[in-house]
């Protein structure tokens, strides 16, 4: 019992940033490649193709972070207490970006719209960066006393593999963002946009192989579980093939089906990512006695089951009623109506 | 400054400003409900205008609402760790519950209220604004679940001694329903429910003084002040019962608010006044024995006041008592005020009458000002501790995290949230002077100008 409540936590937090990096991802992607539009009709075309879900999609790292909170408060307090200043930076950044959103197209000032444009795409590459140098040191460990305090500093967080894996995740989601605005823009924009989603992928992929080699050099331990029991290999396969599908997809001219792809690839990556870290939760390096796990970080027993009673009463309905929204504004970007 | 010092600062300015925005969707959303439920049954196309109208208002409330929130998330673990590990595990499922039940269903449906008006039908859309409205209040009910736990700990138990003691979940329903979190929900729901009626009326008033957009002007001003006036008469039984619990469970911040201080004698009823903690003792305009009359219906009654709390125990007085007081005048004021406009409406002179309508236009800031002064009278009269009786505030802070990094975060936060505050009332304004718009009336854009013509010729401002 013990085991498996403390498992499936680890799984449903999983899930929830999963889920978070899938739908938030796009809109990021997209906030990245904002600029590289010129003209204000084409960026106002891709504010309004993400903006009726970005504000839910920000909902799953609400969420995600509650349930950190809740099921693993231990984690929750050491690595926000301990990464103080990035994420003091990463909260500045989604403030931005949000407010960047809403006000960018309420006035028509020319020096109104770039400022808010740059502070749209700024905030949106910091926050995809700012993610990606976090889950780098928790991949690498981070220094942890006893006392399960953080013991390092905010410069300690910006090295080498972090940064790489910073800047894949800022790859990652640039491609993301990139497919799923060819599925929502037409004409001279989509061409211009197809144009972007060939340099992202050749851009993720190049990043990607140097991840690969960096995990090889300075997280060799991320393939351990697979040493051990070999159909695990099966994840990094799957993660894998679906990376490379999606460029045989876009040059069928399928963007839908590369979309899947590429939300299957974050699925993949973070699955590895796991994989890899299971059953720790923040690995401490050095000294690895102190890690935090899925069982000196949880909550008591009795809360986890409250818990995954509520998530399992109320999920069925969040995801039902997601995917419903998400039908009702299925289809290109009415550019008849802009709200943004 | 020290660590502490600093920590509650940010806290208190990131929730202060934060807490500008929930009560503006939740009030909004009830009278969205209502207009738009008002426009099914009737279809009188004014009511679509006008659910057209709040709706815009509505998402700019919400989208800074969001903006400002998703720092109070964070905020727990970055500067109050160790509060985060004391409390985690009972905090747990109110926040579980609170995510996956309020968050999800509010920002969801919100899509289909702002975006979905041509591309699902009116049920469906009525049904959106439905689940948003609901969902805002689902989440006021959780985190004022959390919130009462900390003043009134409930269905847990303690595990561990010293540093690493922490509280454990035992009961859910009993954390849930712990001794204050019905009556807190309550007068923290209503007080929503008036600051977005108040700002209806406010917003109607200053039309009606402006002479524009009458008829939608009067139509709003009519829904508005109808919540505005239930939700103020309410209020004031409610406000009588929080503090009636605050008596029987905290009443150290009870003789804060009333700066009752001698245990043996019956509590006076400040109308105006000074706490000097120093000297133990209040000055100012009181009824004498009101106190004491208010909860046990008896002037002599004694009431426990702060002397017989050790010093190092007790709240601050001299400020809580005034947060209070302010709260209480405000919350008579705007009473007064929507009885007055109501009885003028109902004689049909209110549209006239210029002093009332400028009162209305001004008095969107009562609920405001009140809603701040309630919970700083609340959080402070809980002091010094985090988790009443349990958890000391200054044991709570992160142990990882210096003076120099709060003052650089804080820094950043005065400037961001000043920028946001400056840009929402900016947008408010502009929303505000656009007034309602001709297309929003049903059929207006919808090819057929049927319904526009026939008001435009019944003299209606379209």
């Amino acid at each position: 019992m013990s085991l498996s409540l403390n498992a499936i936590w680890f799984v449903i937090v999983g899930v929830l940033l999963t889920g978070y990096a899938i739908l938030d991802g796009f809109d990021l992607g997209v906030g990245v490649l904002h600029l590289f539009a010129k003209k204000d009709h084409d960026r106002r075309v891709l504010l309004n193709a993400i903006g009726p879900v970005w504000d839910g999609n920000e909902v799953w790292l609400v969420v995600g972070g509650g349930a950190l909170f809740a099921a693993f408060p231990h984690v929750y307090a050491t690595v926000f207490s301990g990464f103080y200043t990035a994420f003091m930076l990463l909260l500045c950044s989604l403030i931005f970006r949000a407010v960047a959103i809403e006000f960018r197209s309420k006035r028509e000032s020319v020096r109104w719209r770039n400022g808010w444009d740059i502070s749209f795409s700024i905030a949106s590459y910091l926050i995809a960066l700012l993610m990606g140098i976090a889950l780098g040191n928790i991949v690498i460990g981070i220094p942890l006393g006893a006392d399960k305090e953080y013991q390092g500093g905010f410069f300690n967080l910006l090295n080498p593999y972090a940064l790489i894996t910073g800047v894949v995740t800022v790859a990652l989601f640039m491609m993301h963002g990139a497919i799923f605005l060819a599925l929502k823009t037409d004409g001279e924009l989509r061409s211009e946009v197809t144009r972007w989603v060939k340099s992202a992928i050749i851009f993720f992929g190049v990043m990607f192989g140097l991840l690969t080699m960096a995990t090889f050099v300075f997280a060799p331990h991320m393939a351990d579980k697979m040493r051990e029991i070999p159909w695990l290999f099966l994840i990094p396969t799957l993660a894998l093939l679906s990376i490379a599908n999606i460029p045989r997809e876009i040059t069928h001219g399928r963007y839908g089906l590369a979309f899947v792809s590429s939300c299957c690839s974050i699925a993949g990556l973070l699955a590895l990512f796991a994989l890899g870290l299971f059953p720790n939760l923040v690995p401490s390096a050095p000294g690895p006695e102190f890690s935090l796990t899925i069982y000196n970080a949880a909550s008591s027993q009795t809360s986890l089951r409250i818990m995954a009673t509520i998530a399992l009463l109320g999920m069925p309905f969040v995801a039902a009623y997601t995917v419903a929204i998400y039908w009702v504004f299925r289809g290109k970007v009415d550019t008849g109506h802009f709200h943004y | 400054m020290s660590v502490e010092i600093l920590a509650r600062l940010q806290f208190a300015f990131t929730i202060g400003i934060h807490y500008i925005y929930p009560p503006l969707s939740i009030g909004l959303g009830l009278l969205l409900v209502i207009m738009e439920g008002m426009y099914l049954k009737t279809h009188n196309p004014l009511y679509h205008q006008m659910t057209r109208f709040w709706v815009k208002i509505f998402a700019l409330t919400f989208a800074v609402g969001v903006a400002t929130g998703i720092v109070m998330e964070f905020e727990f673990g970055t500067n109050w760790a160790t509060y985060s590990r004391y409390v985690g595990d009972v905090f747990g499922s109110a926040l579980a519950a609170e995510g996956i039940f309020a968050f999800f269903l509010e920002s969801g449906f919100l899509a289909i209220l702002v975006f979905g008006w041509d591309r699902v039908t009116p049920k469906v859309h009525f049904f959106s604004t439905l689940m948003v409205a609901l969902g805002s209040t689902l989440s006021a009910v959780w985190i004022v679940v959390a919130n009462s736990w900390q003043q009134t700990p409930a269905g847990f138990h303690i595990v561990g001694t010293g540093v690493n003691a922490r509280a454990e979940i035992t009961d859910f329903w009993a954390m849930v329903f712990n001794p204050s979190s019905v009556d807190r929900l309550e007068h923290v729901v209503v007080a929503a429910w008036m600051a977005g009626a108040f700002l209806v009326t406010s917003v109607s008033a200053y039309y009606l003084l402006k002479g524009r957009h009458l008829e939608f002007a009067k139509a709003s001003m009519k829904v508005g002040l109808s919540v505005a006036l239930c939700a103020s008469c309410v209020q004031l039984f409610l406000g009588h019962r929080s503090a009636d619990g605050v008596a029987h469970n905290q009443p150290a911040k009870l003789a804060a608010y009333e700066g009752h201080f001698e245990s043996d004698k019956p509590m006076d009823l400040y109308l105006l006044g000074m706490v000097d903690e120093a000297h133990g003792r209040t000055l100012g305009f009181s009824l004498p024995g009101m106190g004491s009359w208010l909860l046990y219906g008896d002037t002599t009654r004694p009431v426990p006041g702060l002397n017989q709390v050790p010093i190092a125990d007790r709240p601050p007085a001299a400020r809580v008592f005034q947060t209070y007081h302010l709260m209480i005048a405000i919350g008579m004021g705007l009473i007064g005020l929507s009885l007055l406009a109501g009885f003028l409406c109902l004689r049909g002179s209110l549209w006239k009458n210029q002093l009332v309508l400028k009162l209305l236009v001004v008095a969107v800031i009562g609920p405001q000002l009140a809603n701040q002064a309630g919970w700083f009278s609340a959080e402070m009269g809980r002091q010094p501790w985090v988790v009443y009786g349990l958890l000391r505030t200054s044991d709570a802070l992160s142990k990882a995290v210096k003076a120099n990094q709060i003052i650089g975060s804080l820094l950043m936060f005065g400037f961001v949230y000043s920028l946001l505050l400056a840009l929402f009332l900016f947008l408010l304004d502009q929303r505000i002077k656009e007034g309602p718009l001709p297309e929003d009336l049903p059929g207006a854009h919808g090819g057929t100008h049927g319904v526009a013509a026939v008001l435009a010729e019944k003299g209606l401002d379209v």
